[in-house]
């Protein structure tokens, strides 16, 4: 309920914020918007291109699959790092903080680097492999889609993290407790009873992670190297290297109106995690 | 009806969180089929006796044996106790019939025997037709009942409730109460059954167990634990006292007798104890005269106040030290002798008071 009278000082405290967010990015969004419909001629012809261009089309493709496999890993990932978060002794916890949250602090081009150190032709792996005598040349670890995915999966597992922890920490012990007094073994309780009762947090964690794994475009440039480009490594390709401003001004807007739809789904669940799932 | 019901025997059961003792040297034996109540205020550890029953938590020190067997360290899958939480711990995701089929499920029962045991149990806890709605679009007492369903379905050797009625108003209480009464009487199952509520305690159990500060401090039946408490503890736990302190006590032919407020007053026959001690009546089993008793204990008091409860009437009296004394009387038995001025004599048989020692 909403009461009216918090509504003013509401409006008040808040409105800093959403002029910011709309000089800074609804306007200049309607100019990208604007742009789509204009360059080089006014008219669709850019959306046209968008659903005929094979080059567009195979990058959105890529992007999808690769965001679809990077959501499913980082989500499973996440899911056992959270059980352990939220289940474990005190020491469990303490380490699973320092892992996950630490690295918020590092930028994503440090990570980025961090892991072409890792993988590439002359990086640690390669090295000791070399070393070791397991292999006779460098293999092949960097610029390509696995390597996008390592760096990209490595980035999301936070924020898959928090929305998972929260479903967890609200399933209520007597619950477990009931099921193992009923004769349920570890396995049967999990698949059952705890995963069926965390599913509202796996279902936002997946939607969370797979639009912000649309945007990405730092880790993907620089662990794909150019190879496996992703949607929005193609807008940047498309404004700064072919001015092609038209087209990659659809692009985005494509982009934004497919992340609207998802968090419309997203604020769906939530709604029915609080009114459907709950007790 | 249940295959067997089994009897425990709970040999100085010790349980510690750290430095705090939650249970001390409990020591107890559960008949088979039996009804006992664990009766305690508040963090008395009742709930952790449970726990310690059903294996969920390890006991510190001690035993427990099953039908002679020891189960002290079999884990709580294996003893399979049925459980029933204080907020019923239902699954929300799994319909009514889902719920009440998860422990034959988890047993390896064949499809058909599930369907059928749990539509004939459905039936016996009342719940025809509500088979395939959630947890959640259930009413207080019908969540109750599916928890019952499914502590009951795969006919446990014990049941363990805690507080199972402590969420539903007064009227549903009484309802499932006698509900709980009747499927114990059906299943024969051993129900180990925690309450706060004495009256809960009393009209239900075969047995009490009354519990404070982790100790076990009397077990028995309702009647023995109501009238012949062991401690003054048991004794005010279990309803309304009267509590007279007593000096110079002395036995003789009728009992043990001590002096209180220069009336001697006599109680049946307590061995232990010499010096002074707490005389102890229930308001129920004392009335009230103009006159001294002809026979029996009685006590000049003063009435200062009364209480209608419908069917009773309770009295409150001060003696002339100030010790409160409260009666109840039926109604029209309290206004027949209520105008006859403030002074009266409280009054009760020799048999009606029972002595406790001072400290306990
Ligand atoms: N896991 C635990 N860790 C530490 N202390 C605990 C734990 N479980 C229970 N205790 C303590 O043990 C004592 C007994 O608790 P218990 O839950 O058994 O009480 P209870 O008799 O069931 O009380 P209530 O009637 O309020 O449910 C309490 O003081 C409680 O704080
Ligand atoms: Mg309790």
């Amino acid at each position: 309920m909403r009461s009216s009278s918090a509504f003013w000082p509401a409006l008040a405290l808040t409105a800093p914020l959403v002029l910011f967010l709309a000089f800074a990015y609804a306007l200049p969004f309607l100019g990208v918007a604007l742009w789509s419909v204009t360059l080089p001629e006014p008219g669709l012809g850019q959306y046209e291109r968008l659903v005929g261009d094979p080059l567009v089309q195979s990058v959105f493709l890529r992007t999808f699959r690769i965001c679809l496999i990077v959501t499913v890993i980082a989500v499973a990932c996440a899911y056992a790092v959270t059980y352990v978060w939220v289940r474990g002794s005190r020491l469990q916890r303490r380490l699973i903080e320092i892992c996950i949250f630490v690295p918020f602090w590092i930028s994503l081009l440090t990570r980025a680097f961090g892991w072409l150190a890792l993988l590439s032709t002359r990086g640690i792996v390669n090295a000791s492999l070399q070393a070791l005598g397991l292999t006779d040349g460098p293999l092949a670890l960097v610029r390509n889609e696995p390597s996008v995915i390592a760096g990209m999966v490595h980035v999301l597992i936070p924020f898959a993290v928090l929305p998972l922890a929260s479903a967890m920490r609200t399933v209520d012990e007597r619950m477990l407790l009931a099921a193992r007094g009923m004769g349920a073994s570890r396995l049967r309780i999990f698949w059952s009873v705890f995963l069926p009762l965390t599913l509202p947090g796996v279902i936002g964690a997946t939607l969370i992670v797979f639009v912000f794994s649309l945007g990405f475009f730092v880790t993907p440039a620089i662990l794909g190297g150019g190879r496996s480009i992703m949607v929005a490594e193609l807008v940047y390709l498309r404004m700064f290297q072919s001015p092609d401003w038209g087209l990659g001004a659809a692009i985005s807007v494509a982009l934004v109106v497919i992340v609207a739809a998802l968090m419309g789904l997203l604020a769906r669940f939530a709604r029915l995690g609080l009114t459907g799932g709950g007790r | 009806m249940s295959k067997r019901a089994v009897g425990l025997q709970v040999i100085g059961i010790g349980k510690s969180f750290g430095h705090f003792t939650a249970l001390k040297d409990i020591t107890l034996d559960i008949a088979p089929g039996e009804f006992l109540t664990l009766l305690g205020p508040s963090g008395s550890g009742k709930t952790t006796f449970l726990m310690v029953l059903a294996g969920f938590q390890a006991a510190s020190e001690g035993r427990l044996l099953s039908d002679g067997v020891d189960i002290t360290r079999s884990r709580a899958e294996d003893r399979s106790f049925g459980m029933v939480f204080q907020g019923y711990a239902l699954f929300p995701h799994k319909s009514v019939a889902q719920n009440i089929a998860f422990p034959l499920q988890v047993r390896g029962v064949a499809r058909e025997d599930i369907a059928r045991r749990v539509d004939a149990i459905i039936a016996r806890v009342g719940l025809v037709g509500h088979e395939n709605k959630r947890p959640a679009q259930l009413s207080g007492g019908q969540q109750q009942r599916v928890a019952l369903a499914r502590a009951l379905v795969f006919e446990p050797p014990v049941l363990l409730l805690d507080e199972p009625f402590s969420a539903l108003d007064k009227h549903l209480r009484g309802r499932m109460q006698e509900e709980v009464a009747r499927l114990h009487g059906e299943f024969g199952t051993t129900f180990v059954f925690v309450t706060h509520d004495q009256s809960e305690a009393l009209s239900l159990s075969s047995r009490i167990a009354i519990f404070n500060h982790g100790r076990l401090l009397q077990v028995g039946a309702p009647r023995d634990i109501y009238e012949r408490p062991s401690s003054r503890f048991v004794a005010e736990f279990l309803g309304e006292i009267n509590l007279l302190p007593v000096e110079a006590i002395g036995h003789c032919a009728r009992g043990t007798s001590g002096l209180f407020e220069e009336v001697r007053l006599t109680a049946p026959r307590h061995e232990n104890l010499n010096g002074s001690a707490v005389l102890a009546v229930r308001p129920e089993h004392m009335s009230v005269s103009a006159e001294p008793p002809a026979e029996g204990n009685g006590v000049p008091a003063r009435l200062a106040g009364t209480t209608y409860l419908g069917s009773a009437m309770r009295l409150a009296f001060a003696t002339s030290s100030g010790t409160p004394l409260t009666v109840t009387l039926p109604s029209e038995a309290a206004g027949r002798i209520l105008d006859r001025g403030p002074d009266f004599w409280v009054t009760w048989s020799f048999d009606n008071g029972f002595l406790l020692p001072e400290q306990s």
